[in-house]
This record gives structure tokens, sequence and C-alpha cells, in this order.
């Protein structure tokens, strides 16, 4: 177990290494991507461009201000080039947002795909299944900015059943909470339920072919039994990989579309203007921070692989 | 000399699955008695309907494109028709079950002390921590070394054999009347075999279980059946006692399988005799007997379905599926006696006397 944990810290460390040398590679080199023009306003003069890139330090190589960035990134002094506001604070700002989008969101497509990919493998081949399995492509085909805009836009805005966009903290008001996250978990969700009640359809009907679900069978146990002990057992292995790995990236800001469309203000749609500016600290501090996640998420999805499959051992 | 009712009885059994290559009847006819203490085993090559007979007897081969035909009655229940809540009961409790592949037949994610306990919960009403010593006591039954503390282990931390013996226990659970064992001893090596084998002539002797073994391994019949049925390509060709299918074989068939026998007590030849060709396909088989196509002494009445009847005399429950007179059965025997393969080109060897067949 000790080296299983310290394999996963060097792994993370490397990882955000090679994340954040590419992020900040890529923006040395994208055209226009030069953080003075950023920082000096509308048509600055040459002095005024020299003396920005003096006073920031974009004048030194490029190796120093990397390592000038990073110092900045762990102590937590990371400031924007376009409203020179701490790039920190904001992500923790908007980190709780995102993460009761993410948590929401990733509960009810667990949820839903469980109920619907169960109902659709019992039903395998008939009427309710090839009704649902076109619902299910219908939903993964539907871009969360084409569905969240028009529910934003006819739930929301017309209809005025849900609210418009907005976030209200659950510390503040839990129902306020839920009800304003209604609309951005359920667009965010549709999609995954699709693709995880498909995904876990075919992994219980090849289960349900395993020897041992007919060993369970000639046991004398209901079938109800054989379904949720045994096939359903088996089939979720993969489906929990699964949904650690997306909920780690939703939650390292990967929902920048829904959080974008019902103005969430969150870790992603903060990453999407930060992009939109060509503005490299918020940028760079959130990518890591994505990654973070994922790397993190990744070694809690192992855990719960052991603890799930006896026959995986860590390490 | 009176015997005990049979408490399975099957008559005309029928399977026939509806697949994209046509209707495939994997059993065709089928009918036998199991008495209690007996042991049947089912022989024939893979694919000749087997298993499908055993699976059936339990319900495990229903299916939307399933059909079933003939009848299956075990103590007064009509298993063919059995409602699923009737199968659920039997399942476990009267009948019992043993998989042919121990390394896929636990359910990987759970402890085998479990597993056993899940069957255990479904037909008696005991307290969690009696149903657990009943599993300790069973899997020590089955000879699984210190078994209190295994009772706690996955099936992945088990070989082979041992797997097989936690299936034995489980299928011994809640003391079925009728066991039916498929392959049970075929992914094993022979020292494990000789040991299940063992236990399974003990369990008979204990608790007067009836045994049907479904097999491919005539060296495994010859070592605990009763009696004997010979399946091909989804009809029983031959059924009698051990003795009976051993010593004195009547079907061609069955001929062949007993000739491709590696055997120690007769003069080596260069090659095993083995059945020329393959089984037919079961959802194309020959008009008339099955055999046909790959039997060297066919003539005109073959191509009509021979009868599972008794013809030779003084065999009471001796019955075989061959149109050739016993008489001239008896004599193309003493040609190539022990082993009248289905090649007539084989080489005869020394004759011997027949009664040395079943060593």
């Amino acid at each position: 177990m000790a080296r299983f944990v310290a394999r996963r810290i060097v792994s993370l460390i490397a990882v955000l290494f090679a994340i954040s040398v590419i992020t900040f590679a890529i923006f040395n080199i994208i055209p226009n991507g030069d953080p003075a023009y950023r920082l000096a306003g509308r048509t600055p003069t040459p002095g005024q461009l020299d003396a920005i890139r003096r006073v920031w330090g974009f004048d030194k190589p490029v190796t120093v201000q990397y390592a000038r960035m990073m110092e900045q990134v762990f102590t937590g002094k990371l400031i924007s080039y376009t409203n020179q506001t701490n790039v920190l604070d904001e992500i923790k700002q908007g980190f709780p947002r995102t993460l009761s989008l993410a948590l929401g969101a990733a509960l009810i497509w667990l949820f839903f795909a469980i109920v619907l990919g169960l109902y659709t493998a019992v039903k395998a081949g008939r009427f309710a299944d090839r009704f649902l399995t076109v619902l299910a492509l219908i939903g993964i085909s539907m871009p969360v900015f084409w569905i969240g805009a028009l529910m934003s836009y006819y739930l929301g805005f017309k209809a005025g059943i849900f609210p418009n966009g907005g976030y209200v903290p659950l510390t503040e008001n839990p129902i306020q909470w839920a009800y304003h996250l209604i609309l951005p978990w359920t667009a965010l969700s549709i999609l995954f339920i699709g693709f995880y009640s498909r995904v876990l359809r075919s992994n219980l009907l090849d289960t349900m072919s395993d020897d041992h679900v007919r060993t369970a069978r000639a046991k004398g146990i209901s079938e109800r039994q054989i379904l949720l002990r045994h096939v359903l057992r088996n089939s979720m292995i993969p489906i929990v990989t699964l949904w650690g790995l997306d909920f780690g990236a939703v939650v390292g800001g990967g929902a920048i579309l829904t959080e974008t469309v019902f103005d969430l203000e969150g870790v992603g749609q903060y990453a999407a203007e930060a992009i939109d500016m060509l503005d490299i600290p918020p940028v760079l501090a959130i990518t890591m921070f994505g990654a973070f996640f994922i790397v993190i998420m990744n070694t809690v999805v192992d855990v719960v692989y052991a603890a799930l499959d006896p026959r995986i051992r860590l390490s | 000399m009176s015997r005990p009712d049979p408490i399975l009885e099957v008559r005309d059994l029928a399977v026939s699955f509806a697949t994209d290559e046509g209707v495939v009847r994997a059993v065709d006819g089928v009918s036998f008695d199991l008495r209690a203490g007996e042991i049947l085993a089912i022989v024939g090559e893979s694919g000749c309907g087997k298993s499908v007979t055993a699976m059936t007897l339990l319900g495990l081969t229903r299916s939307p494109n399933a059909n079933f035909d003939g009848t299956a009655t075990y103590k007064d229940i009509e298993l063919l028709g059995a409602s699923d809540a009737q199968l659920q009961e039997i399942r476990g409790e009267e009948i019992a079950m043993i998989f042919q592949d121990p390394m896929a037949s636990l359910n990987p994610v759970m402890k085998i002390g479990a597993q056993i306990t899940e069957q255990i919960d479904a037909h008696r009403d005991l307290p969690k921590a009696q149903a657990r010593d009943r599993a300790i006591e069973l899997l020590e039954r089955v000879g699984i070394p210190r078994a209190r503390e295994r009772v706690d282990s996955y099936p992945h931390e088990f070989s082979g054999g041992m797997r097989q013996r936690v299936m034995i226990a489980l299928a011994l659970s809640c003391d079925p009347s009728v066991l039916i064992a498929d392959e049970p001893t075929t992914a094993l090596d022979v020292t494990v075999q000789a040991q299940i084998l063992q236990r399974f002539r003990e369990l008979r002797d204990e608790t007067n279980a009836a045994l049907i073994l479904v097999t491919h391994d005539l060296g495994v019949v010859a070592d605990i059946a009763d009696n004997v049925a010979v399946m091909y390509a989804g009809r029983i060709v031959e059924q009698g006692t051990l003795d009976d299918i051993f010593y004195d074989p009547q079907h061609p068939y069955t001929w062949g399988l007993m000739g491709a026998i590696t055997r120690i007590d007769r003069p080596r030849r260069t090659r095993l005799p083995t059945i020329p060709g393959l089984p037919p396909s079961l959802a194309n088989r020959p008009q008339g007997c099955h055999l046909r196509p790959r039997c060297p002494h066919e003539f005109d009445a073959c191509t009509k379905v021979p009868a599972l009847e008794v013809r030779v005399q003084g065999g009471v429950a001796h019955a075989d599926r061959c149109h050739l007179e016993p008489e001239r059965k008896r004599r193309l025997r003493e040609i190539a006696p022990g082993e009248i393969g289905l090649d007539p080109k084989a080489p005869p060897v020394k004759p011997s006397s027949p009664k040395d067949a079943a060593a």
C-alpha cells in the first residue's frame, strides 16, 4: 500500500510538470500571445510595452518565466493578466459551484444509467429496449450547449419554472441551491445517462451469459437476486471506473459548456473566459488543478476497483 | 427382483433451439429412469446433447427461442412445465447441479462461503451463523483444508481442483436427492479426478442420492457408473447397465467409442483408432440413423430411424438404436473384438475374450 501511494505521488508530480510545461509552451508559441498586450490596455506605446515587460519579467528567458509562474502557483500569488485579480482566489470561489454541479450531476447520471441499463438489459430486444436505445442515442447526440440553452430559454426564461441561471450556495439555502442547479444537472447528465446506460446494458448482457450466473440460477435463488447480486455487481465494476474518471474530469473544469450556458461562474466558466482572453495564469492554474483532480480520481478509482474486484490487487 | 420406483423419469425429451442457421434439435427423444442411489452416466462426443439434457432438467436451457417436448417427472412434479417458482424450489434443494468449468462457474467477486450460504438461505430457514457453520462443514466434507479460514476466500484463491470441490460443496449444501454433474472432472488432473469420483461414491453411499454424470470420459464411466446412456447427435443410441455397455456393446457408435480408449492390456498399434468424420450439425442431421454417414456397416434399412429397442436376448434394460441383427453384430465384433472401430480397414488385432473389455 505504501508503495502504491508513493508511486501515485510520483506520477502526480510528473503529470503536473508535463501539463504545466505544455500549457506554458502553447501560450508562448501561439501568435498574439504576448501577455504585455493583455496588461497594457488599448493602443499602448512601445515604451509602455517595454516597461510592462521589464516589470513583469517577460524579457527574461522562458525557463525563468516558467519557474517564476510555478512559484506563484504554489505560493498562491498568481495574478491574472487581464484584470489583475488573484487566480487562486477566483478558483477557490468557483470551486464550490463546480463541485455542486459535478457531484449532483454525477449522482443523477449514475442513478438513471443504472435504472435504464438494468431495464433495457432485462427487456433486451423488446420494444421498450429498442425505444429507450433510440432515446439514449438521441441523448448522447445532443450537445450540452444546445440542450442546455433550450432548457435555460424555455424552462427558465420563458416559462419561469426554473431560475434562469445563477447559483445559491448550499450553506445559504439548500433548497434554492438545488433549485438553481436542477437545469444544469439535467443538461450535463443527459449525455452521460445515455452513454452509461448503453455501456451498462451491454455489460449486463455479457455477464448474464457467464457460467457463474448459471450456477447462481441452479441454486434456486430468485431472478431478482441473480440480477442484483450476481449480474449487476459484476457489471458495475467498469462503470464505477468510468464514473470516477468522468467525475474527476468534470470537477477539474470539464463542465465548461454547462457552466457557461447556465452562468454558474464555476471553475469551468472561469477557464472558458481566460482562454477567450488568452490569459495564461488562470488557464495554467486551472489546467493543473484539473489534472490534479483527474490523477486523484484515478487513484480513488483504483482503490475502489480493488475493493470491488478481489482479483485486483493494488501495486 | 423388484426395484424401487424411479425418482426421476424422463420420457421422449426433446429440446430444440431456433437459431439463425435454422432449428437446432439438440435433444431428440431421450428417455431414462433414475432411482435413488443410482449413478447414471450419459456419454457421448462434444455437442451430442448430453449437457443440454442435463441442464434442461433444471430449466436452465429455458429461453425464448427454446422449444421443449416430452416429460421429465421428478417425484410427481413435471419439470418441463414447472413454473419458475416451482423450479426455484427444486433447484439446489431437490436437484443440484455441478458444472463443467470450475474456473468460470463461481462468482469471482463473492466469497465462497457467501456463495454457499446463499443457496442455504434460499431453501432453509437458518440463522446466519448456522448457515456459515454449515458451509464450513460442507467444505470440510469435500476435503478443503482449513475450511474455517478458507470460507472467506474468493474463488481465484483456489486451484481448479479445490474450486470443483467448492462447487460440489455448494451442490451438496441442501442434501439434494438428485445430483447432476456435467463433466465434473474434465478440467482437472487425474489424481484430483480420482478423489472427486471417490467423493461422489461416498456421497451416494451416505445420502442415497442419485447421480447423473455427464461425461465423454469412458474411464470415469467405468470407474463409477451403474447405468450408461450413450448419446449421439441428440439421441440415445444405446443404454444399459455398465456391464451391458462395456462387455456387450450393441451399437456401432459404442464400438467406436470403446475402440478409441487407450488400452494398456492390448498389443499396441501404431495409431489409436478413431471414429472417422465428425458428428453431424444438429441443425442439419442425416435422415434415418444419424450415424449413417460415418458407419461402415450401413445398409438399406438405415434410412429409417431405428427405434430404441431391447434387441439382445436376456438384456432386460439393454436397448439400442441399430437395425443390424444382434447375430450379425456379434460376428462383426468377433472380427476385431473390443475395438470394432468404425473403420473397416483397421487392421485386426490379436483376438481376446470380450470380457476383457471393461477392465
